[in-house]
């Protein structure tokens, strides 16, 4: 699914991770926690393509992205959905225009996929706020949207940075939840956190393994948690 | 991405780019701006043009021969000068010129009334020219027959008047290339602004998966016929101020004759997409070179 042999990224002479070996198998979920600073947005930017490794090599859906273009790289990127701690939306659009657009730009925002994307907003609890425009939702909200926007095509891999950085407890849990439930439909879920009790409240619900980077390297976390 | 893309368009795409701001008025004005300056250059070249063609063809034809005699001997150089003319190859017509009109000629510079009788003023000769006209053959028959007659067959100062329109014709010309070139930096450097400033815009569209090419399309049919529309009013204002300039049969001169005539009237209406191709042409090469830094 996503897989790095020996990548390591550089911010100019800076060598931010080194020579990392990842696995992400089908239908998996894994935690990525670290301290601040110690790269793992980087390490999530490598996995969905935006950044590519300085060195070693990143296969996305089995396809080494060295040799890909900006145009391929963007066909694979829509097998990938993404939720960021910011979650970012056009703000002239409502929201169902905003959650619908991987849809758009794809060219497959048909009548169908708009009836499935009434469902979705209402999986998400967010039925009642489609025409809404995202400078009017709450924290929760636009990450739940993001959830939403990340998941519409269908990806086979989810990437979540800091999903609940900016919302509560109870609606971190809402979104922790959210996140399982795609697992259990057999989607790959690789979730950024510096948030330990997140995890710890992740046990009875997912079968996680937890992923800790620090000093360039990533290592399994074990009992601590 | 081609033009039929941005004429066809695409809704949703379009939906993708915030509503106007600023930017629009930067694309909007210059527009029109230097369209109405481009109408303005256009007709002066092609007034320009008809007037070293006019100068040319007519001047071209015609000589004049000066005859410079006491006044008891004019009439009989005239005479002697309109013989030697009736035989010669290539003179389609030739005429003494009558103190009447010879008075006219000089009116502008020294007013009416004055009394050109008293004034030892030569005697002015007109000939019509056709194929086979030998002007220095004729210049040293005259030489040598009437001394007292000298052919003036206008190349002297016709050829500077006709190098005098060409060159201002390259001047018209020249600033209709200049527009051109000033347009395409103010339309990239609109595109520039608005993609700086809606750097979240394409950050979105890149994390949802689109390809460069739908980013591009949005932003270029967008700056394109803002660019398109900007032209097409400032086309139509140049329009209007060269049909309001006065009638060349009215005043007179040179300036007035600047305008269009018959179906170069159509000439101004190839501004608008015109425009809308180099705006078309800079935008998108913006929006590409932004979006290959955004990487």
């Amino acid at each position: 699914m996503i897989e790095l042999k020996g990548a390591s990224y550089s911010y100019g002479r800076d060598a931010l991770l080194h020579g990392l070996d990842l696995t992400l198998s089908p239908g998996s979920f894994h935690f990525l926690t670290g301290p601040s600073g110690a790269g793992k947005t980087t390490l999530l930017k490598l996995c969905y393509g935006e950044l590519r490794p300085t060195e070693g090599v990143i296969e996305l859906m089995g396809r080494d992205t060295r040799g890909l273009d900006r145009d391929g790289m963007a066909r694979l990127r829509r097998r990938v959905g993404v939720v960021h701690q910011d979650c970012e939306f056009l703000d002239h659009l409502s929201l169902m225009e905003n959650v619908a657009l991987p849809l758009t730009v794809s060219g497959a925002d048909t009548p169908e996929r708009r009836d499935e994307l009434t469902q979705l907003l209402a999986w998400v609890g967010l039925g009642h706020r489609a025409h809404a425009h995202p400078p009017e939702l709450s924290g929760g909200e636009r990450q739940r949207a993001a959830l939403a926007r990340a998941v519409i095509t269908d990806p086979e891999v989810l990437i979540a940075d800091e999903p609940t950085g900016n919302i509560d407890w109870e609606m971190s849990q809402r979104l922790l939840s959210l996140l399982a439930e795609l697992n259990l439909m057999g989607k790959t879920v690789l979730v950024a956190t510096h948030d330990l009790a997140l995890i710890r409240a992740s046990k009875p619900t997912v079968s996680a393994r937890v992923l800790r980077l620090a000093g360039g390297s990533l290592q399994t976390a074990g009992a601590e948690l | 991405m081609t033009l039929i893309d941005i004429l066809i368009g695409d809704r949703q795409a379009d939906r993708v780019v915030p509503p106007a701001g600023q930017t629009a008025w930067l694309t909007v004005l210059p527009a029109a701006a230097m369209a109405f300056l481009a109408v303005f250059a256009l007709a002066l070249s092609l007034a320009t043009g008809r007037l070293a063609e006019r100068w040319d063809e007519s001047l071209a034809q015609a000589s004049t021969i000066r005859i410079s005699a006491p006044a008891d001997q004019a009439d009989a150089q005239v005479d002697a000068v309109l013989s030697i003319l009736a035989g010669t190859p290539g003179v389609a017509t030739a005429r003494a010129l009558a103190a009447e009109e010879q008075a006219t000629l000089l009116e502008p510079w020294l007013g009416p009334g004055l009394p050109l009788d008293r004034l030892p003023l030569p005697r002015l000769v007109e000939i019509v020219e056709s194929d086979g006209f030998d002007a220095e053959g004729l210049r040293l028959r005259l030489q040598a027959e009437v001394p007292g007659a000298v052919l003036d067959d206008h190349t002297r100062w016709r050829q500077p008047m006709v190098e005098a329109a060409s060159r201002l014709r390259s001047l018209g010309w020249t600033a209709l290339l200049l527009i051109a070139g000033v347009l395409a930096a103010i339309v990239t450097l609109a595109a520039q602004a608005a993609l700086a400033a809606n750097v979240q815009v394409i950050r979105v569209l890149r994390l949802v998966g689109a390809r460069d090419v739908y980013a591009v399309r949005a932003f270029t049919r967008r700056f394109t016929l803002r660019a398109v529309a900007g032209a097409a009013t400032g086309t139509l204002l140049g329009m209007l101020a060269v049909a309001l300039l006065p009638s060349a049969q009215v005043a007179g001169g040179f300036l007035t004759g600047l305008g269009f005539t018959g179906l170069s009237w159509l000439l101004p209406l190839l501004i608008p997409p015109f425009v809308g191709v180099i705006a078309f042409l800079a935008t998108r090469r913006a929006a590409f070179r932004a979006l290959a830094r955004f990487e």
